[in-house]
């Protein structure tokens, strides 16, 4: 509960920082380590700092106390294996790692293909550990990057705050980022995946720019630079912050808030960030290359001639010419950059925009043109519940917020409002970006708060002085502007701002209640391991996945390949260590469309997919008989879409009766007889699941099943998990041709 | 010194000697009973010797003979020498020490067993002799499904092989259950529920070989340990860090086609007779902070009892083992330091173990015990009541700079008998203690000290 006496704290240090005799009064016995006023603010802040460092750190730690020190979900598995094998390779060998052991028979370029910033950051990470003569488990050192970082981002976000606003912003922000179950969501002690650093990384880079634009100083330039190339290699994401920082010198540009300052900043940040972002092997030339990247070059070229119009102004002196002169370059500024786009966009040197990126412009794009992207539970357009559930009162600070912003405009509102804007949109596109939208909410309901606290705090301060002596000595901007209000001497004003503070209290102390119920309840689960509650109230853990995952590694062997759906690749990999034919890196639609075809095909065509592509093993995830609803039937559908997107042969109608989903004795036929149908209820006919239920019960879709009679004829079951959860069956060699 | 290096020469001689002049033919076995229990895959041989010197001259010892393929196999010899009669048995362990033979016939193994006192001409002494063999019941068929249970073939001779004459012998052979598919009969031999008896059989001479084979139900739990490395780190801060790593395989009949968890799950008592899928380890008292994990992270499915005299750990492995399936995992625990170290007489410091492996009926084909010593530690040796192989390593631990010297015991072949104390002995000066302590603190006396530094002196180019 650490996290409710923080925005507490950060109150009394508003009330100290401007008025000094209350904490004299305070310290009174203490007159001989009496510390001057500054030194005292000092001292809060660096306090409350360290104890939101701390604290940042802290609740990310619930993963590991209610479950262990293991690596999270999907993707992490695969940063897992990769940061194992840079470790003990080294890092050439890890820069040109072909791994086998993926994409069967394909293969992948790990080194080219991948954001290494995670990899690296961990094991220099390690490496200065054991250099330390600590020697950690690489393990512990990847379960733990994410909450470090999280930590370090609550100081970026308070210097972040300090550089929009004042110090008591930063300091809200700071512990308003420090729990926001937005960003821990993606930051709990397990979740070893590049968000993990690309927050920060981010929010680094934008304050090291806004910080540039402020001074004009090519130090943070240079800085920010650096920012977005750890950015680049961190995320994908980093296209977001190539494309908002143009917009926001466009902006610029266009309200007239054009400064030496901005460009230094802009053109400094922009060339050695390209420049730096190309040593990047996956990003390599998409700089120059890609049509996502082009904005940023048009803004820059803007700039130019902005440059060149300024100096041609400064010469003119006329400006009657200097108008005619300005219609002219614009236009054929315009002219020039719309053909060279257009010639290079048309000979194909620059490539179109990805559908990525096109889904986050049309939400629905990816759901009628790539059923792969719109598969991902991730990339579903965000419900209004999880942004109250991740945002919790910021959602309600966030206008605020930007109503102080604009009533206060500067270079740097500006941009957090635009960030803010723009990030919340793409928070709306997919439920993924809330965790980019986070810092920006969080930065402006800190202002939100600070700012209202700060008001409230100096109206009950000064009616205090004004009644004891009479005189304001040291009145700030806000201190005189509520003077005037006071002046007005509006009727319980000083209890009216006491019940606003409390108010104010009340909420922040709910939305700590909030974040750790969430961070506990929500967001620590490693989903590798499922716990339940049983009938006495006792917990309940289904360890399945590690459970076949290990069953592979010990009991098959080394070089047999394992077909599965793609979203269990990377832990076959990084768990079992053995080859896999798909995994999580979809980088290959076809090769995924081969798997969903041969799951939604019959077991003759299944069997001479699997021949073609060497299957030894398959592996499904059945939830029949725990209930665990996210399993390979519930996510049939997205293979049978996948494989069709592919393979015409098979039509989603099929499988479907009256447009609806079965697998009951009214399911069609195709769905009674496909592969995955065959392998998640073979034998399950025999089995009795809940009390008072007929033999072949389905808990997760309850219902019996259609078909339990079922026989297999190229595939022999190899092992199924205690809860069923996963079943691993063995592919038969070809019987003997007479 | 030349004269005493003189004398200790004269007397190893004189003991070397002792062999020459009390040949085998001098002895002979007046009777001999065997006791061979079959109930689990851990062979145990009970041989009930009388023994008698037929020669002229005082036997200070005597041969055990084993076949090529049980001395390969032997995991232990004890004996025992008994005086007194009926009640008032006492029994003294005698020393048995493997023996080479120059002209042994047939890649015959031998150990030598050492008498309390040399034997005189006509006097007999009766000998208990265990000793115990690993993986020597051969699984056949060697593949089989779930639902069959596991049949094995044990080799032996009906007639114990010895270099001396055996006046009578009695072989009982006790299997796990009473079906039993076939047996080697050699007259007078007979089978009777759980037992089969070879014998009596009369004046055998030296070096007799009946070979019998015996094919019969075996379901226990084969479990082998492939490969066990123990780590003992010792802490003088007041603890035992123990880490074991485990490489478990199911030894038996390999497990052949469909693993059904319908059949498994309820059919239990047909199916899967010879699988297992729950372990025991019997740890220290007084243990605690007890895991058991594997590579891939924590296993849940695992209970521990402490008690006074000792604790024991359940645990299951991910999956039930079948024939031929592996798990690998890591059980560690810690124990405090005052119930296993102690300070000699001389100053030493010795640590005090239990040697062998901590699961109960469980074969180690390889185990490796590592004694890791604190930084600073000097003369280590270890004493041992058999023979391992020793080596030292070095080791990096927390705030490490030279390193721990550690003690490599490495040795095939162990079962449960193994479990006995064994002593590491080390100098160390508790000074050393402080080292690491001190080094922390120096850290962070030297952040403030950087930090202070940095407050009070002006890095700026420019004048203010």
């Amino acid at each position: 509960m650490g996290g409710k006496s923080e925005p507490a704290k950060s109150e009394s240090m508003a009330t100290t920082t401007t008025s000094p005799d209350l904490i004299n009064s305070s310290f009174f016995s203490f007159k001989s380590l009496k510390l001057k006023t500054k030194q005292q603010e000092l001292l809060l802040r660096i306090a409350i700092l360290g104890l939101v460092y701390i604290l940042a750190f802290i609740a990310r730690l619930f993963s590991v106390l209610r479950y262990e020190s293991m690596i999270h979900e999907f993707d992490p598995y695969f940063n897992y294996r990769t940061t194992l094998f840079l470790t003990e390779k080294g890092f050439y060998e890890f820069w040109n790692w072909f791994d086998s052991e993926s994409w069967y028979p394909l293969g992948r370029i790990i080194g080219g293909t991948l954001y290494p910033g995670l990899m690296v950051t961990a094991a220099l990470i390690y490496w200065a550990l054991r250099f330390l003569r600590f020697f950690v488990h690489i393990r512990e050192v990847c379960v733990l990057t994410a909450p470090f970082f999280a930590s370090n981002t609550t100081l970026v976000a308070y210097f972040f705050g300090k550089e929009i606003w004042d110090t008591g912003a930063g300091l809200v922000a700071a512990v308003l980022i420090a729990i926001c179950p937005g960003y821990i969501s993606r930051s709990v002690a397990g979740s070893y995946d590049n968000e993990a650093v690309a927050i920060f990384a981010l929010l680094l880079t934008f304050y090291l720019f806004v910080k540039a634009v402020n001074t004009g100083s090519l130090a943070w330039a240079l800085g920010s630079a650096f920012g977005y190339f750890y950015m680049v290699s961190a995320w994908g994401g980093y296209v977001f912050i190539i494309n908002l920082v143009p917009l926001y010198v466009l902006v610029l540009l266009i309200t007239g808030r054009y400064s030496m300052r901005l460009y230094i900043a802009y053109n400094c940040m922009y060339i050695l960030g390209m420049l730096l972002a190309m040593q990047i092997r996956f990003v390599g030339f998409q700089h120059v290359q890609s049509g996502e990247h082009m904005g940023a070059m048009g803004v820059f070229l803007l700039m130019q001639v902005f440059y060149f119009l300024d100096w041609v102004k400064y010469q003119l002196n006329d400006t009657k010419l200097f108008q005619t002169f300005l219609r002219i370059t614009v236009t054929s500024a315009i002219l020039v950059g719309g053909i060279a786009l257009g010639v290079g966009t048309a000979s194909g040197y620059i490539s179109p925009w990805t559908g990525r990126f096109y889904s986050l412009l049309d939400p629905t794009y990816a759901k009628d043109h790539i059923p792969i992207i719109a598969s991902v539970s991730e990339h579903q357009p965000t419900a209004w519940s999880s942004f109250m559930f991740d945002y919790h009162i910021l959602l309600f600070l966030f206008p605020a917020g930007l109503y102080f912003c604009f009533k206060r405009l500067s270079d740097a509102t500006i941009f957090i409002v635009m960030y803010g804007l723009t990030s919340l949109y793409f928070a709306g596109v997919m439920v993924r970006l809330i965790l980019v939208a986070t810092p920006a909410v969080c930065l402006i309901s800190a202002i939100a708060v600070s700012a209202t606290v700060k008001n409230l705090t100096s109206l009950l301060r000064t009616k205090q002085k004004v009644s004891q002596t009479g005189s304001t000595k040291g009145a700030g901007s806000s201190k005189a502007s509520s003077k005037v209000t006071l002046d007005q001497s509006q009727p319980f004003q000083k209890n009216g701002a006491i019940a606003l503070l409390v108010g104010v209290f009340y909420l922040l102390s709910r939305y700590a209640i909030h974040c750790t119920w969430v961070t506990s309840e929500a967001y620590s689960s490693p989903s590798i391991v499922l716990a339940a509650r049983g009938a006495h109230g006792n917990r309940i853990l289904f360890d399945d996945y590690r459970e076949a995952y290990y069953w592979l590694r010990q009991n098959t062997p080394t070089d047999a390949k394992i077909m599965s759906w793609w979203d269990y690749g990377y832990q076959i990999t990084a768990m079992g260590n053995r080859t896999v034919i798909v995994d999580n890196n979809t980088w290959n639609n076809t090769h995924i469309a081969t798997v969903g075809r041969a799951m939604s095909s019959n077991e003759d065509e299944a069997y001479e997919i699997m021949r073609s592509l060497d299957v030894n093993y398959v592996l499904v995830v059945f939830g029949g008989v725990t209930g665990y609803s996210s399993d390979d039937i519930n996510k049939f559908l997205w293979m049978v879409r996948i494989g069709g997107g592919v393979f015409p042969v098979i039509k989603e109608p099929d499988y479907l009766v009256n447009g609806e989903f079965r697998v009951d004795k009214g399911a069609s036929p195709k769905m009674l007889n496909c592969l995955m149908y065959k392998l998640c209820y073979y034998r399950f006919g025999e089995l009795t699941t809940e009390y008072g239920k007929p033999p072949g019960y389905d808990r997760a879709r309850g219902g019996e099943i259609g078909n339990k009679d079922i026989k297999l004829e190229h595939l022999e079951e190899a092992y199924t998990t205690s809860n069923w959860i996963v079943r691993i069956y063995r592919v038969k060699p070809p019987t003997n041709r007479l | 010194m030349a004269a005493r290096i003189g004398i200790f020469a004269v007397v190893v001689a004189v003991f070397l000697s002792i062999p020459a002049f009390s040949s085998a033919q001098d002895l002979q076995i007046v009777n001999a009973e065997r006791r061979i229990d079959l109930s689990s895959h851990i062979v145990k041989d009970f041989l009930t010797l009388k023994v008698e010197n037929i020669g002229i001259s005082p036997a200070a010892e005597m041969l055990l003979a084993f076949s090529p393929t049980q001395i390969k196999n032997l995991a232990m010899v004890q004996a025992l020498a008994i005086t007194g009669k009926k009640k008032k048995k006492t029994y003294l362990p005698l020393d048995v020490k493997p023996a080479e033979q120059p002209d042994a016939p047939n890649d015959t193994g031998y150990y030598r067993v050492t008498f309390v006192s040399p034997l005189g001409p006509g006097e007999t002494v009766s000998l208990e002799v265990l000793y115990i063999l690993t993986n020597s019941l051969e699984p056949f068929p060697v593949e089989i499904t779930q639902s069959e249970s596991q049949l094995v073939y044990y080799h032996d001779s009906a007639v114990i092989l010895s270099p001396y004459h055996v006046k009578q012998q009695t072989t009982f052979v006790k299997t796990p259950s009473t079906r039993v598919e076939s047996f080697t009969s050699i007259e007078p031999a007979n089978r009777a529920g759980k037992e089969i008896k070879y014998g009596p059989y009369e004046n055998r001479a030296s070096y007799s070989y009946a070979p019998v084979i015996i094919h019969f139900e075996n379901n226990s739990p084969f479990a082998v340990v492939e490969e066990l490395v123990r780590e003992i780190e010792i802490s003088h801060w007041g603890s035992l860090q123990i880490t074991e790593h485990y490489r478990l395989t199911h030894g038996g009949a390999r497990h052949k086609g469909v693993f059904s968890r319908v059949d498994y799950q309820s059919k239990r008592s047909v199916s899967g007779a010879s699988s297992f899928n729950a372990l025991l380890a019997v740890l220290p008292p007084r243990v605690n902070s007890v895991y058991y994990r594997d590579d891939i992270g924590n296993i849940s499915t695992s209970h521990l009892r402490t008690g006074f005299r000792k604790s024991e750990l359940e645990f299951e492995p991910r999956y039930p083992l079948f024939g031929g399936w592996r798990a690998t995992f890591i059980i560690g625990y810690r124990v405090p330091l005052e119930d296993y170290l102690f300070e000699a007489s001389d100053g030493r410091r010795y640590l005090n173990f239990t040697f062998g492996c901590p699961l109960v009926e469980t074969i180690v084909n390889k185990l490796t015990i590592k004694v890791v010593l604190p930084e600073g530690s000097k003369d280590p040796y270890a004493i041992l009541p058999f023979t391992v192989n020793q080596d030292l390593q070095v080791k990096y631990s927390y705030l490490d700079i030279v390193g721990r010297t550690v003690v490599v015991l490495q040795k095939d072949n162990v079962v449960p008998t193994h479990n006995v104390p064994f002593q590491v002995y080390y100098t160390f000066k508790p000074i050393y203690m402080l080292a690491e302590p001190f080094m922390l603190v120096s850290a962070f006396f030297f952040v403030f000290v950087a930090s202070l530094a940095y407050v009070h002196i002006d890095l700026n180019i420019a004048r203010k």
